[in-house]
Formats: structure tokens, sequence, C-alpha cells
């Protein structure tokens, strides 16, 4: 099963080393991690997406509240929830795909924001499937780069994640 | 008025409480010995290695309580005190090595004497930190003592680059602590507490099982009065001996790969399984899947993650081990309910009839001196009273069988790391922090070289440690799996081109004994003991091919134990 864990914790130098050697030495899954500071700088805000049955997800929280940076955390995938990434991909726009390569953005609601004489690059966020769905919608043309930002995510309503 | 980072650094110490730290000098950590050198206070005491002074500190820590200070140079003082350090994770000892570090503006080149000891030591710490700041140093040097003996204990490093502790800065030290991200539970949940000892009561063949938990917290007493108001059977790990007195009838020895038949039994077909400050480590339970296949297991522990790790629970409880038992023994006394006595009394006649196979006997009639008998004879000479540290292997088990611990942190083993090398200046630590008490060092010809160099500081501090040296001339428990399941194939097992162990004892300024009759050994124990004021180091040549018993072979159940 997929599960998100949402992250508060200290923004000290190492903190995310102690949750990657975490997730290393016992053995975890990571699909993806991002992280940054919150609105209060001495906090970072981390999203981890992992793979695991009850049981191993069950340590992975504990572990991670083990961890003495680690202020608070959430299982977003517990409850209601929102969750976003965001999709920079750079795809060869010639003449005769142009204007598909335009219509699918609009479909999937994405912007073009960089244009050259071979190649657009599209901004694109949503959840992780619909990005997988624009990616493949994209396979004919010649995609030469993609980024993707890892999931971040929120809860709804008035379930939160703050100190 | 203004102190350099090393002027405050011992004084964070000095106010800490530390009177003792063991250590070794180096570059990157001059300028603190050249403080600690202008005061009297706290006692450095210079090991050999940085591993026996880290193994010193755990020693220390285990048989007072109080936590073990370590301090070493950067690079190999950092990575030899690794092992040490390690060893104390898995034990849960409460333990601050402060390792030096190259200058804040060399780190990252390469320097001389530097690694990445954050990174090196992460896995194997309860937290660690690098002091960028002076005026961080002390309050780190605070938190460090707070998260390493508070909640489930553990070792902090604090890595402190040398230009740090030449900066200037105010002092003071902080009275409090207090962190946002680390709030330990000490009360366990009240509703928990009841339906553990409405199951616990209900039981008609009741076991309870304890670890580490107790020592560490010292709850001795709390687990000594729940057990006899409860009249059930008890088993301790091997990092629990002592929490409960082994020479009480309700005490079944030690569990697990070579606990008794009893305490194995007992466990295999108990209803109600009471688990307490323990961690159903693999070999405690051995085959996971056959483990406890009939009982509902209540876990009492502070660490929430220890629970549900590697066996499912029923009740589980999260709290300080002393503060827990002390709620259960309240409401126990609160309530109505009793024990099942005739239940009781059926449990306990099946007990006695597992007890009756006298599954730790030996060859008493041996010529050779068996290692067995040693540890015997080494409890009835010390009167069981002795704080005892051992290394790694066969002699361990066989102390941890042979000699009944009564009290509390009179045993200190490496038991989850399994360090061979421990033995010597864990007891070191431990003769530091009970001078005047009589501290043994049970060990073997291949553990005792892991460390041999400590007995040089045994000297310069004079102290009297005896050494049990139970010399086979085997790796013996190596050799024993060899035996069992590698067709006799003993592969790098045997010990050759072995020094002559009391004449290199003597070299050192000790006393060396050689024992190689059994009808000697008794008298050269308490000859030894006598000498309260030496370093003895004994020498027994035991029987080469003795085994560990019983035992459970690996995959195999409690139930499924090798007797002799």
């Amino acid at each position: 099963m997929r599960h998100i864990i949402s992250i508060l914790m200290e923004n000290e130098a190492g903190a995310l080393s102690r949750v990657a050697g975490l997730f290393s030495a016992r053995g975890y899954n990571i699909e993806s991690l991002t992280v940054a500071p919150t609105e209060d700088s001495s906090l970072s805000r981390m999203t981890i997406v992992t793979t695991g049955s009850e049981e191993i997800i069950e340590q992975i929280t504990k572990q991670l509240n083990k961890l003495i940076d680690v202020v608070k955390l959430v299982e977003l995938t517990d409850g209601e929830h929102i969750e976003r990434e965001m999709l920079l991909i750079k795809v060869k726009a010639e003449d005769k795909v142009k204007e598909e390569i335009t219509r699918l953005c609009e479909i999937f609601r994405g912007h073009i924001i960089d244009v050259s004489e071979k190649s657009y690059v599209i901004e694109l966020s949503g959840d992780s499937e619909k990005l997988d769905a624009f990616i493949k919608s994209l396979e004919k043309m010649k995609i030469i780069e993609v980024v993707r930002s890892g999931v971040s995510g929120i809860a709804r309503g008035s379930r939160s994640l703050e100190v | 008025m203004e102190l350099t980072g090393a002027e405050i650094f011992v004084n964070s110490l000095k106010d800490e409480g530390v009177k003792h730290i063991f250590g070794y000098p180096g570059g990157a950590v001059l300028h603190i010995y050249d403080a600690l050198y202008q005061q009297k206070d706290v006692e450095h005491i210079l090991c050999r290695h940085e591993q026996g002074a880290a193994h010193a500190a755990d020693g220390y820590a285990r048989s007072s309580g109080k936590p073990g200070v370590v301090l070493v140079t950067s690079g190999p003082g950092a990575t030899n005190a690794v092992t040490g350090i390690a060893t104390a994770y898995m034990d849960s000892i409460p333990m601050v090595c402060f390792t030096g570090q190259v200058p804040t503006s060399l780190i990252g080149n390469d320097a001389f004497q530097e690694v990445d000891s954050v990174g090196i030591t992460r896995p194997c710490v309860k937290h660690n930190f690098l002091v960028k700041d002076v005026r961080d140093l002390a309050a780190t040097i605070k938190k460090a003592f707070y998260i390493a003996t508070t909640g489930r204990p553990g070792p902090v490093v604090v890595d402190i680059p040398k230009d740090v502790t030449a900066q200037k800065c105010e002092y003071s030290y902080p009275k409090k602590m207090t962190m946002r991200s680390y709030n330990p539970v000490v009360k366990g949940h009240p509703g928990q507490i009841k339906r553990a000892v409405k199951l616990m009561l209900s039981a008609k063949r009741p076991m309870i099982y304890t670890g580490g938990g107790v020592i560490l917290d010292n709850a001795s007493k709390q687990l000594t009065d729940l057990t006899k108001k409860l009249g059930y059977p008890i088993t301790n790990t091997l990092m629990g001996l002592g929490a409960y007195p082994a020479t009480d009838k309700q005490f079944l020895g030690m569990l697990g790969m070579h606990g008794t038949y009893q305490a194995n039994m007992a466990m295999h077909q108990c209803d109600v399984l009471i688990a307490i400050g323990a961690r159903f480590d693999d070999r405690v339970t051995g085959n996971i899947e056959k483990f406890c296949p009939t009982a509902k297991i209540v876990h009492i522990d502070i660490d929430p993650a220890s629970i549900a790790k590697n066996v499912k629970v029923d009740i589980p409880i999260v709290g300080s081990v002393g503060a827990v038992l002390k709620e259960m023994i309240s409401v126990i006394k609160d309530g109505k309910a009793t024990p099942d006595k005739t239940a009781l009394k059926e449990w306990w006649k099946q007990i006695e009839e597992w007890r009756s196979m006298d599954c730790l006997k030996y060859d008493r009639d041996s010529e050779i001196i068996k290692p067995q008998f040693v540890l015997e004879k080494l409890y009835e000479v010390t009167k069981g009273d002795a704080f005892v540290t051992s290394d790694v292997g066969q002699h361990q088990m066989f102390t941890a069988q042979f000699y009944q611990f009564d009290k509390p942190r009179r045993w200190i083993n490496s038991g989850g790391l399994g360090t061979m090398g421990f033995g010597l200046p864990a007891a070191m630590g431990a003769q530091m922090a009970n001078p005047g008490e009589t501290v043994v060092c049970v060990t073997g010809e291949g553990s005792i070289q892991m460390n041999i160099q400590e007995l040089s500081t045994c000297k310069q501090y004079n102290l009297p440690i005896k050494v049990i040296n139970l010399n086979n001339r085997y790796l013996g428990m190596v050799r024993q799996w060899q035996e069992f399941f590698y067709q006799n194939r003993y592969a790098m097992s045997y010990m050759e081109a072995l020094p002559d162990f009391s004449k290199l004892a003597e070299s050192y300024g000790h006393v060396g004994m050689k024992i190689e009759k059994p009808s000697d050994v008794e008298g050269a124990l308490k000859e030894a003991m006598k000498m309260k004021d030496r370093f003895v180091f004994m020498d027994f040549i035991t029987d080469q091919k003795e085994n560990v018993y019983p035992m459970i072979p690996a995959g195999a159940g409690l139930n499924e134990m090798i007797l002799i």
C-alpha cells in the first residue's frame, strides 16, 4: 500500500540525512521525498511517499517519531487529503506537433513556460496519476527531459500538522 | 567573564556532575586536554585505545546508572570509538562521547585526521551534534546529557571542531532542558494498565519475561514486589539478569537460545505473557512463527518503536517500567481480583517437572577444568556479590547460566552488539564507579586479546580487577557451531601462538596465575580474591570441547531445545 507521511522537523543541518539514513538502514522504501522550510524558518516540512504493509508503516512512523529532530508527523493517507506534484517537461516541438502539444496542455491545464525554436517547456501540477497520464499522452512526441518535484500533501478540513 | 570553548567544556562537565571521563588525547582535543590539566574536579582516565575508553565509560554507566563520558580526538580517535558507541547503542546505555574535529575552516577538505564523525556515528547513536559556534557549546552539552539519560537511554556524540575550543564567549550552563521535538513518555496509560492487570489476573499459565529495561529504569524493586505478589514464574533476558533475584524459587533462569529448559518451555506454553522492558530479540524468541503460540501478550516499554516490532502484542503500554509497575501494583491492591490459585498450582507443578530435567548439568568429575565449574566456584567464593563483566562467546553464556545474580547492575555484558573485547575495559569502568567492590571480568583467550592493551590502564590506575580467562584455545562459540552445523570443520576457530597470559600480566606489573587442575580452582580463586589491592589475571586451562547447553538451533521454536 502507498502511504504519504508528512513530517515537521527541526530545520537543522543533517536532519534530512537522519531520515534518509533511517530508511536505508532499516530497508524501508522511499518512492519520493520532498523537503523545504515552512513559514517558521526553524521548521522544515517533509513529505515522504512510501509503500509497505500496515505493520511496516507503523514501524516507519514510530521510528521517524523516535528521531530527535522530528517534532511531529502525520500519515496523510489516514484521512482526507490533497496531494500535488509539479512536473516540468521539455518536449521537442516542431511545426506539425506544436498545435497538438498546446491542445494537450490545455486539456491537462498545464502551461507552456518556455518556447524555443525546437522545444517547449511545460509546467503541470496535480496528483501523481495526472502527471503520469500527461507524460503518457506526450509519449509519441520526443520527450527531452522530465523533472518531477515529488509529492507534497496537506490534510483537508480541520486536520492539520502544526506545532 | 569570557571563557574559551575548552574551559566551557570542562565547566559544563563539572556543572553536569561528571566526576570521571575516559579518553585519549590527540591534536584536535589539545585545548580541551590543557583545560582538563588545570583543574581537579573532573578526573580523566587514560585508556590505551579509544575503543577501550568507550567500553570503560559504558561499564561505568551500567554499573552505576550514571552516564558514561568519553573524550577522543578526531579521525581515528572517533572511528576507534565507534564500536564502543554501537555497543552502548544496542544495549541502550546512557553515554556522551565527545569527539574532536578539525577546525571548521578545514571541514570537508580531507584535512589531517578528518572524518565525518557525525555521519559515521549517525546510525549507532540516539542523537549527535556538530558544534559550529562556541556560543552553542554549553547548551549542546546539556542537551547531550539530557537526551542520553532520559526516555530510552543511549549514546550521544558531540563533535567539537578545534577552533570552537579556542573561541571565547560568556559561560552559562542551562539548569533545565526542554525540547519541543523530544518529550519521552513516563507514565503509562491508566486504561491500558487496568486492562493489562485484568488479563494478568485471569491467567491460568502466566509468565513474566523481563529485560534490560528494568535495570535501566532502576525498577528491580517494583518488579520483585509485583512478581512476589502475583506468585508467577519469571525469566530474565541476558540483559535483564539481576533485575529479579536469581536465587528466588520463582525465577526460572535466563530464556532464549541458551536459556534454561524450564524458562523456554514455560514461555512456549504460557497463556499470558507479561513482557517488561524487553524487546523480543531474535536470540530470545527463536523462530518468531513458533513463538508463544497460545499467549496473550502484555508489553511494557518506554520506546513505542519496540512495541509490535517483532511480535504482535495484545496490550501495549508505553511508559517507564518503574512507573507502570508501581501503578500496576496499586491497581492490584485496590481491586478485588486475585491470581487463580488452583490453576497456578497446576502450572507450577508442570514447571517443576521441567526444572527437574536439570538442563544445566555437566560432568562434575572431569579431570579437565570445566568452564561451568569455574563459574560455580566463582559464585561461591564471591558470595554472588561481585560486579561481573564478560566478553562474548561461550564464557558469556556460562556466566549468565551459572553465576546467580541477585542484584541489578552486577552483570555487565554486551548483549545486543555482542562485542568481543568489551569485558576488560568495562570492568575498568565498573571498578572506577565502585571503588572497594569486587569486580571480575570473565573472558576467553580470544576476547581478551581484543583489548588486552588495557592491562596497562589497570596498572596506571591501580584497578584491582580479577580476570577469569577461560582458556580453551578455541573461539569456543564458533567452534561449537562448527561442530553442530559444519561437520566439525573448525575453520579459523583454533587459537595458535597464544601468549603465556600469566607472564604477560606479570610484565604489566600484575599478578598472573595459571590454573590447570579442577582441584586447584577454588583455592586459586580464594587466593586471588584475597588480594584486594592487586589486579590478578587468572588463566584457567579448560576443556577444549565443552559446549553450551541447552541450545535452540537457528529456526527452531523455544520448545525445540537441544539438551545435553
